[in-house]
This record gives C-alpha cells, structure tokens and sequence, in this order.
C-alpha cells in the first residue's frame, strides 16, 4: 500500500530528513509539458509546449494572464495552477485598487511562496501539485521567476521547467552570455530552440502546441496569436536539431520499484492526474 | 379578580397579577431594561485644526506651504504645530483639518513606509500611490459615517516628474499644477492661478525661486484675509535636487493700510 512508512502526511519527516509529500508534489511539475522563460535587458518571454488530451480536444492553455505587467507559464497540475494564477490577479488588482501603481515583481512573487509555504506544513493541506515560470516587467526591469511546489522560488536569468525540461536548460546554460544583450526576436528564436531540445525525436514545434508571451518595457503582457507564432517559427525552420542525446537529470524517469534490504528507501511516485 | 375589589385571606389570588399593566410595558425578569440612548456617536466636530495649506508645481518639482498654528476653535492654541510632512525622499504630504485624525493616519503611513524599507526590494511609496490609499482610506471612512475631518495635499516626484494631488474628508481627489485646501481654495488660488497662466504664456514653466515668491505672496493675503491664519510659516521644496525645508518663514505684515477697509 504505502512506498514508504514516512510520506502518509506532509508533515512526517523522514529519517533521512525529508518530506516525501513535498518531494512527491514536485515530481507533478516534471509530469506536465516543458515550458522556458528567458530575458534580455528589456524583455521577458515565456515559451510554453501545449499538450492535447486526446486527438479530438484542443491544446491545453499553457500561459496565464495575471496583469498588463506580469504572465506565468504553468507545468503541473493545472487546477492547482488556475487557484495560484487566480490568487495572483487578485492579488494585483488589489494593489492597483489601493495604490493606483502596478504591483512589483518580486513582492507577488514573495506573498505567492509564503502562501504556497504554509501547503508544506499543515497536516490537513497539501502542496500545490504545479511549478510557474513568471514573466513580469517593472520599475527594476525585466524579470524571470520559478516557483516550486516545496514553496521555493527563484530569481532566474533564464529556466526550463516540465517534462524533459533538462535539454532545454542544457540550451539556455550554453547561450546564456548571448541572452542579455539580445533583440527580443532573438531572444524569442532562443526560447524555441531550447524548447524543441524537449521534444521526442518524432514531434515538431507547430502553431498548435506552441504558446509564445512577451513583456518588458513599453510591451503590456500578450500571448501571441497563431500568424505571429507561425512567423516566429519560420524563424528556427530547417535549423539543424540538437543531435539526440541520452536524457541526463532524471526528468521523468521510469518508476523504480525500491530497492530491497536497505533500510527505509525514498519513495519514487506513481500519479495519474491532470497535468499539462 | 375584579380590580378594586378588597383582596383578604378568604379570596383567591388575582387572575392577572404581576401581569403588564393593560396597554403598558412589561419588562421580563432578569432582562436588563432597555438604555435610555442607543447607538454610537457618529459624526465628531474636529477640536485643533489647521488651516490652509497651498503646493504649486514648478520647474522639476514641486513647493508646498502651509502655516504653523494649531487653532482650537477661534483660539491660536498651538504655534508651532508642523503641518507639512516629509514621508520619503520623493514625497511630502500637507495636511489641513483636525490634527488628531492627521496624527491617526500618520501612524499608518509611517509604518507602511517602515514595513516597506524593511522589505529592502528597493521599491518606495510614490506620492500617486499615497494619494490613492488616502483616497481609499478617506472614502472608507466616510463610508462608515465616521469621516476623519482631513484634507491632504500630497506633492512629490513621480517617475522623474513633478506630481502634486489633494484629497478631502470625503475621498474626493484631484491632481492639479495648483492646489490649495481650506480657505486658501477660495482666497490664494486664484492668484496662483494668474501666476501659472503668465508663465504658461512665457512658454517656460514657472521656476521653483518664482514658485516660492508666489506661494509668499499667498501666504500673506491669507494672512490678512483669514481669521485662523498665523504669520509664521514653513515652506518646504521637492525637486528633483532633493528635499529642501526653507525654514519657518514670517509673514511681513502691513497693517497701516487696515483702516482703509470698511465694510465689515
């Protein structure tokens, strides 16, 4: 029944000194589709592959709106993400209501994790089954964020997260000098050839299951429409793809059964939900 | 038992007794009786006020002028009572009306400012950020019927540009390259006013040494023409130099002339 005699409640410890409900929580995010988010010194893009649920249903929405100044791209369970992104735009709106200014960055970013914080210590909550990447633009210029189910959150230069997101990261560490002083169309070109890197050896990038926004200075927050995408993607056609390596990082790794006579073992996950 | 029937040992207890008098109240045991007055005041009088207080924008800032008495009534109780306020390094805030309610709102404000550099992101109250929670807090108050008797002036510089606004008691704000609240709305605005246009007409906008002459000269009709006015007042500069008090100023005033007015 149980993997693991220390992972029935969110707030067990493990002798090892871990929580095994967080760790869980964060094997959601590597379930859903990859998303990248990178920034120059004006702008911030999210790049998002969407997922179908079945040959007959659209793509799912991979890129929220929260405000004309910041949009999060989501990788995890989406319900748990459209509650966060909900308390995001409430909580913009609000600052707008009482102090007619946009709310910065880093402060959404900060009442975001210590909301999703308390998921991580209370027996009867548990953590937010998603990880956002953030792209926000405010008086401190652009910004990129991650957040994680464990309630961490990053100020990034550049991230991928989602399934497989390893080779995009691999992307964005090799360029990552190129990034600052790029043009946004650059920056753009970038965000797609590292979320192709993702993808298996028989999908294409296409407008269908690419979502590209944009944000930065004298830019309100926008999901591009599919004639901008296609131009974009016209941008990256017939590049050579990055030759197929094995996947490093263990990014949905198969599940391992634990192993045998060695003491309390961390758990792998087995999870059949929503995710995108 | 009928009233007025003599009540003796031989005859049964009243049917109605300890009953409500027919057509009276009865208060049931034990409950207490209901108070004389109910309800919560609602509506105070403002006790120390202060009167005007004047702000024009000029070239790269903004100057703002205000006297510094505290009136109870008609009396000139308080004479050194600062009514011009610095909040941050971008921002200063006026305040005209009961001093108290100011007081109450100037807790609040300094600890959102504190609360804000503890934070140490590097983001600041701007002035039109302080304007609209003034609004919202004023109107919330007059919302309630419990308006605290206060109107502000707030000036300061916004993303590199002068700003200057005012809300009253009641929530109700402007933004303006001219100001004055109380009864310098109706005796010093028009000659700023006049001062403005003639700069706007030179195309230049009015410098912060003109500005200041302009507010001078206001502070002395005030002086003369409103009965809870003081000669002594603080002129205070925000540009984009920096904060700059000019220290108490005192109004040279020429009464020779008094005898001339008649009228009144």
């Amino acid at each position: 029944m149980f993997r693991n005699q220390y992972d029935s409640d969110v707030t067990v410890w493990s002798p090892q000194g871990r929580l095994h409900q967080v760790e869980y929580a964060m094997e959601a995010v590597k379930l859903g589709s990859a998303t990248v988010g990178l920034k120059n010194k004006t702008h911030a893009v999210l790049i998002a592959l969407k997922r179908a649920a079945s040959e007959l249903s659209a793509h799912q929405k991979k890129i929220i709106p929260i405000d004309t100044h910041i949009g999060v791209s989501i990788a995890g369970l989406t319900a748990d993400a459209r509650i966060l992104s909900r308390y995001m735009k409430t909580e913009c709106l609000n600052y707008k209501y009482s102090h007619d200014a946009l709310l910065p960055v880093s402060r959404l970013i900060a009442t975001l994790g210590n909301k999703m914080q308390v998921c991580t210590q209370r027996y009867d909550r548990r953590p937010y089954g998603v990880g956002l990447l953030v792209a926000g633009y405010d008086d401190q210029g652009p910004h990129i964020y991650q957040t994680c189910p464990s309630a961490n959150f990053f100020d990034c230069k550049a991230m991928a997260i989602g399934a497989r997101s390893q080779s995009a990261r691999t992307y964005l560490e090799k360029h990552l000098d190129e990034f600052p002083n790029s043009e946004t169309d650059e920056l753009i070109k970038h965000g797609l050839r590292a979320l192709r890197d993702t993808l298996p050896n028989e999908v294409e990038l296409n407008t269908k299951n690419v979502s590209i926004s944009l944000v930065g200075k004298g830019t309100l927050f926008s999901v591009f429409d599919e004639d901008t995408l296609a131009r974009y993607l016209a941008m990256i056609e017939g590049e050579e793809k990055r030759s197929s390596q094995p996947e490093s990082g263990g990014d949905a790794a198969p599940l391992q059964p634990p192993e045998e006579d060695s003491g309390p073992q961390d758990p792998q996950p087995a999870t059949a939900m929503e995710t995108e | 038992m009928a009233c007025g029937t003599p009540h003796d040992m031989f005859s049964a207890n009243p049917l109605w007794h300890n009953g409500p008098i027919p057509g009276g109240f009865y208060n049931f045991p034990g409950s207490k009786t209901a108070p004389l007055y109910s309800g919560a005041q609602r509506f105070h009088t403002p006790v120390t006020t202060g009167t005007s207080v004047l702000a024009i924008k000029c070239d790269g800032g903004v100057v703002i002028a205000a006297d510094i008495l505290g009136s109870y009534g008609s009396l000139a109780r308080f004479r050194d009572l600062h009514r011009v306020h610095k909040i941050n390094e971008n921002t200063v805030l006026g305040v005209s009306g009961d001093y108290a309610d100011f007081q109450h709102l100037q807790q609040i404000i300094e600890q959102k400012v504190i609360s804000e550099q503890c934070l140490d992101d590097g983001f600041a109250l701007k002035p039109r950020s302080l304007l609209c929670w003034l609004t919202r807090h004023l109107y919330y108050r007059r919302s309630r019927y419990d308006p605290l008797w206060t109107n502000f002036i707030v000036g300061g510089i916004q993303d590199g540009q002068p700003f200057l606004g005012t809300v009253d008691k009641l929530g109700t704000a402007y933004e303006d390259d001219h100001i004055a609240t109380g009864y310098g709305a109706y005796i010093a605005l028009p000659v700023m006013r006049d001062e403005l246009a003639k700069a706007k007409q030179s195309g230049q906008p009015i410098s912060k040494e003109d500005a200041c002459k302009v507010l001078e000269r206001c502070m002395t009709v005030l002086f003369f023409r409103d009965a809870r006015s003081f000669p002594k007042y603080e002129m205070i500069t925000l540009t984009e130099e920096g904060y700059e008090h000019h220290g108490t100023k005192t109004v040279k005033a020429n009464w020779e002339i008094a005898h001339m007015v008649k009228g009144y």
